[in-house]
């Protein structure tokens, strides 16, 4: 494991009341992207401070490559950073920028020359050396910024919310691009962002917060099938929540009833997370089926190769159901129309669940 | 050519460099420099003239300011400043509406004029007039004719504490009008407002703060105005001596108690100045922070660099 | 003439500054140059170029680029310490930085002549030391830092304050040290206020008179300074004497400043 946090803690606030992070603990494979991942708010871009030695920890300890670092000063750790904002150096050349950390430690001109050119290539803006920060666009300069933490060869690589000043299309364009070079480069990531999209699509563990804490860890899928508490439920991938109870071992939704969780007690509150890919659409028939309701379609919205339908049931609730373009063209449904709607999946969490 | 004017900063918080800032040593080390170096270049002096005005007990103090040449001076200086900062102050506002609501040819030059007076030296300043109004200047004679004197009297005074200070308030309110931009006044514009109605409901209220520190720095300049006065004034006691003439004519018949004396009024005098200046900034900070989008528009950092950058 | 903008009040505006312009400033500036070219070529460069002139140009250029360049150093520390760094009466100490704004030159003349002097508060003990501060030409540097003071600082603080504290945090991690930071990203994001600073310092140490005067001790080709040359002229009713002085003094400002500004212009180019 590259790097390994202990029950790190830092607070802010003239008495510490606003906690950044409390007792966190995770470990990033090496040669992995590692998402830190979160609402604003949760911590994480804090976490990733401590870990580049831009914070001090109030408690706890933070291990790169075995050693531990927790006191060394951020200059002698050798990670490399990268700001949502780039932090290029404006007034020097694309060259002197990616050169800085290596003129720091005395490399020869040669040596300098040579290093950059063979970044540039890799971030794929070869002959950029000549010019100026302010020349380029966003996503260039990001590009850059990272061949500049990459020149000092750093044993982990943090990235704050690296794409977050970009539009959205060049966001998703960096994305894929720092997937591949993370690739070739098989240096040990550290990502934090706020979007799970891309935490999801870049990386191979996921580090969840909220408000400090570190809620559940694990492989994307991990996270995704198997929530810890409501909050993971709720913040990847934007369930529809049904409020009920347990009856007899199952969790009652009145419109639906599910496999409850084990040892849940008779008569207890329970909230069950249905995603909107869980739950399908189909043509009315006169055939009772289990967990399929009646309902009437109320809003239809395209977007791409998906639909996105909200559909009120029988009980009153609403739902959101998303299924690809060509099903529902198939089955034909359209705005107004009374369809079934198959319930395949929910986790179900006991209401009193603390997180 | 330059613009001199302290700037009016609204002090925001700033995310601070934190872990990877120097070490305390240095920071102290650096802080103490620095003190010592305002101790002694700003503090010391600011003492010096109230120690001295002092030396010989308050009696000798009061004794020194009610003397008849010392209250002229200071009536001279007051009806000086009483002239002259209304007369900038009406210049100011009509030059910043000019340069900050209009496009026209000739704009940066007129720029440049109004820069002008910083770069000359004040005894050049006062040496302009006596060119034009001395006895062979080329107004002189016309002057002299009819028994009106210019230099060596009042009316030069006043040119003179006029062409030194008129940029002051033209140049913070430009600052402002810029910063603050011509959407409102164009709104009432359209509304159907005349001139005077924009300027006396829309635009006087919006800069108000910038007049009242280019007001109060204008002041404190025309008060203390002393090389172009030197030079024009022909330092008679009792008629044309402004205070800062009368503080040179104590000191150099060696009675500093009266030099020192008169000296801490002008002190006192600017003390309030930088007062003053403190509460404008404080007043415009909290305006930017409690209604951001109306408080924008005092952003008065320094003027742009010298006219060469033109 | 075109005119931008639809508001009223663009001729009386545009005819009142002018008018008052005119009256203040061009025709008085214009006597000036039309008595420096009725002297004749010749008539006018024996007096600029009189030892005595030249000396008192080499004591106010000299004196007034020492002063700048020593308010530029501790200009940039003060506001550095303003700007990064708490402490006791900082509010006090920001607002004290303008008193050489706001206090008459006569003033500052008098007092820091009485601080400099042999058993005044600063120049005893540095008589002690055998310098000496007033009535000589160090006394004339002191002064004139005092004068300069706020212009430094003034142009550096707003710099400093929306310096993006990622770039240090950036070099720090890339393995600067702290001096190794400010040397190679800060600084160099200051040269252009520092630049400004020196420049607005320097026109007004050189046009200086109220404060110098008393200080100088005003001795002929020792410490008399060029503004004094020309009052003394004037006194003695040599209006030639003293226009063709001021001219050259206004000159070379003029000059020294367009090439100041030519270099920050082109230092502030290179960095588009």
């Amino acid at each position: 494991m590259s790097v390994v946090v202990r029950n790190l803690s830092k607070r802010f606030g003239r008495q510490g009341e606003a906690a950044a992070a409390a007792a966190v603990s995770f470990a990033a494979p090496t040669g992995r992207i590692t998402s830190l991942l979160g609402p604003s708010g949760s911590g994480k871009s804090t976490v990733l401070r401590l870990i580049a030695g831009l914070e001090e920890p109030d408690e706890g300890r933070i291990e790169i490559d075995g050693v531990d670092c927790t006191t060394t000063p951020a200059r002698a750790r050798g990670v490399g950073f990268a700001f949502q904002s780039y932090a290029l150096f404006d007034h020097m050349t694309v060259h002197d920028n990616i050169g800085f950390g290596l003129r720091i430690r005395k490399a020869t001109r040669a040596e300098i020359d040579a290093k950059v050119k063979e970044l540039l290539l890799l971030v794929q803006l070869p002959g950029y050396e000549g010019r100026y920060p302010s020349q380029l666009s966003g996503g260039q300069r990001q590009r850059i910024a990272l061949a500049r933490a990459l020149a000092i060869r750093p044993k982990v690589l943090l990235l704050d919310e690296p794409f977050g000043a970009l539009d959205a299309r060049v966001r998703v364009e960096l994305r894929e691009w720092l997937a591949e070079f993370q690739t070739s480069t098989g240096v040990t990531t550290i990502l934090v962002t706020h979007d799970q999209e891309e935490a999801f699509e870049l990386s191979e563990h996921v580090v969840l917060l909220q408000d400090g804490k570190v809620v559940q860890t694990g492989s994307p899928h991990d996270l995704y099938d198997r929530p810890a508490t409501p909050f993971v439920a709720s913040f990847l991938g934007g369930a529809n929540v049904l409020r009920g109870q347990i009856r007899d071992g199952r969790a009652d939704m009145g419109s639906f009833a599910v496999e409850g969780p084990a040892g849940a007690e008779n008569g207890a509150s329970v909230r069950a997370f249905v995603r909107p890919q869980d739950i399908r659409i189909e043509k009315p028939t006169d055939q009772p089926m289990a967990n399929v309701q009646l309902a009437r379609v109320e809003r239809v919205t395209r977007i791409g190769g998906s639909v996105k339908l909200a559909v009120r049931l029988g009980t009153g609730e609403s739902v959101t159901v998303q299924m690809a373009k060509t099903e529902i063209d198939g089955l034909g449904v359209e705005l107004g129309d009374r369809v079934m709607v198959d319930l395949k999946e929910a986790k179900v969490f006991v209401e009193d669940y603390t997180i | 050519m330059s613009t001199s004017l302290p700037p009016i900063r609204s002090v925001e918080s700033r995310r601070q460099v934190g872990v990877a800032a120097e070490r305390p040593w240095v920071r102290w080390l650096l802080t103490a420099v620095a003190l010592a170096f305002v101790a002694t270049f700003l503090v010391v002096p600011l003492a010096i003239v109230f120690f001295e005005a002092f030396a010989k007990g308050p009696a000798a103090y009061v004794a020194a300011i009610i003397e008849d040449e010392a209250l002229a001076a200071i009536r001279l200086t007051l009806v000086i400043a009483a002239i002259v900062v209304p007369l900038n102050f009406i210049f100011g506002l009509a030059a910043a509406w000019l340069l900050a609501r209009y496009d026209f040819f000739g704009k940066s030059i007129l720029l440049s004029l109004i820069d002008l007076p910083f770069s000359v030296s004040p005894v050049i300043s006062g040496l302009i007039f006596v060119l034009l109004f001395g006895a062979q200047g080329w107004f002189g004679p016309f002057f002299a004719d009819r028994g009106i004197s210019i230099i060596f009297a009042v009316p030069g005074i006043v040119l003179a504490t006029a062409f030194v200070t008129f940029s002051l308030v033209a140049r913070e309110v430009l600052a402002v009008m810029q910063a603050q931009g011509s959407a409102e006044e164009e709104a009432a514009f359209i509304l159907g407002a005349s001139g005077p109605q924009i300027l006396w409901h829309v635009t006087l209220p919006k800069i108000r703060w910038g007049v009242l520190y280019g007001v109060i720095l204008c002041n404190a300049r025309a008060m203390g105005e002393f090389g172009a006065v030197s030079v024009v004034s022909g330092h008679v006691r009792g008629q044309t001596n402004t205070m800062p003439l009368e503080v040179e004519i104590l000191y150099n018949e060696y009675r500093f108690v009266g030099a020192f004396a008169v000296a801490s009024l002008l002190t006192l005098l600017a003390v309030a100045t930088l007062v003053l200046k403190k509460i404008v900034e404080r007043t415009v900070s909290r305006q930017r922070r409690d209604a951001p989008a109306a408080g924008k528009g005092l952003a008065l950092a320094l003027p742009a660099p010298p006219t060469g950058a033109r | 003439m075109r005119t931008r903008g639809v508001l009223p009040g663009f001729g009386i505006t545009m005819g009142y500054t002018w008018l008052y312009l005119g009256v203040l400033v061009l025709i008085p500036l214009s006597a000036l140059f039309f008595k420096a070219g009725s002297m004749g070529p010749a008539e006018f460069w024996r007096v600029v170029t009189h030892p005595r002139t030249l000396a008192a140009y080499r004591l106010t250029f000299g004196a007034s680029a020492i002063s700048a360049a020593i308010n530029a150093v501790m200009g940039l520390l003060l506001a550095w310490v303003l700007v990064r760094y708490r402490f006791f009466g900082k509010s006090i100490v920001d607002a004290i930085v303008d008193l050489p704004f706001a206090l008459p030159t006569a003033v500052a003349g008098i007092a820091m002549t009485t601080a400099y002097t042999e058993h005044g508060w600063l120049g005893a003990p540095l008589a002690r030391l055998g310098v000496k501060v007033a009535f000589a030409p160090l006394g004339v540097v002191v002064v004139l830092t005092f004068v300069g003071l706020p212009f430094v600082v003034r142009t550096v603080q707003p710099v400093l304050e929306e310096l993006d504290p990622d770039l240090e945090e950036a070099a720090a991690v890339l393995g600067a040290t702290r001096w190794q930071a400010f040397r190679h990203v800060v600084l160099p994001m200051l040269v252009p206020p520092l630049l400004t600073g020196f420049t607005l310092a320097f026109a007004r140490a050189v046009g200086e008179y109220g404060s110098v005067v008393f200080i100088s001790g005003n001795m002929p080709m020792k410490t008399e300074i060029a503004p004094l040359l020309i009052v003394t002229k004037l006194e003695q009713y040599d209006y030639a004497g003293a226009t063709a002085i001021a001219v050259m003094l206004l000159g070379t400002s003029f000059a020294v400043l367009l090439t100041i500004n030519a270099l920050g212009r082109w230092s502030r180019r290179a960095h588009a």
